[in-house]
């Protein structure tokens, strides 16, 4: 039960493609990973739908093949 | 065709109106079994906020009720007056950001100090 990190950001750019977005394998193990995503379609929305959005993106994967994926989210200063 | 709520979700929202602070869980407020779980908890006590917790792991069905209801992928969720508020990274940043403590004012739920 792991995700490779080039994985999770392709899955996350199909969704999101302006996004920026870096990851982080905290244990090395490929299975708890830490993400910051940046993009200007998460404006106006809540923190709840911008990670909403990114579970989305990862197709059911988060809570199953992906155990752990710390999350944060921000908008762009400039959108 | 009529549609009706399964059990499993008419539970969830069964018991996020019957608290004002509900945290579905992976294990007890005093025995978390997840260290996301357990990290919630730790703020709600820190910040003297009475919660009922429940715990997932001894419900399979309210396990995947919860999930449903929120459209919310993972465990552990937060729950105050009956709104989703979210899972152990957004409770975090909003425990640092002191956005947490706003959302119980406002919501009248009482804190310690």
């Amino acid at each position: 039960m792991a995700m490779d990190a080039g994985e999770i950001e392709r899955l996350i750019h199909a969704a999101l493609p302006d996004a920026k977005v870096t990851i982080e394998d905290l244990r090395g193990d490929g299975d708890h990973y830490a993400a910051r995503v940046i993009s200007a379609a998460f404006k106006g929305k809540t923190r709840v739908q911008q990670h909403q959005m990114v579970y989305d993106a990862l197709k059911g994967r988060m809570g199953g093949t992906l155990h752990a994926l710390a999350l944060q989210t921000a908008v762009p200063e400039d959108a | 065709m009529a549609t009706s709520e399964s059990p499993a979700l008419e539970k969830v929202r069964r018991e996020v109106s019957g608290s004002d602070v509900v945290l579905f869980m992976k294990g007890t407020p005093v025995f978390p079994q997840c260290g996301f779980s357990s990290r919630v908890v730790q703020v709600l006590s820190h910040m003297g906020v009475k919660f009922k917790g429940i715990d997932v792991l001894q419900d399979p069905e309210l396990r995947q009720g919860v999930k449903e209801f929120s459209n919310w992928p993972t465990i552990p969720q937060l729950y105050v007056k009956g709104e989703f508020v979210g899972g152990c990274d957004i409770v975090m940043e909003m425990f640092q950001s002191g956005e947490l403590k706003a959302l119980f004012d406002s919501k009248r739920v009482a804190t310690a100090a």
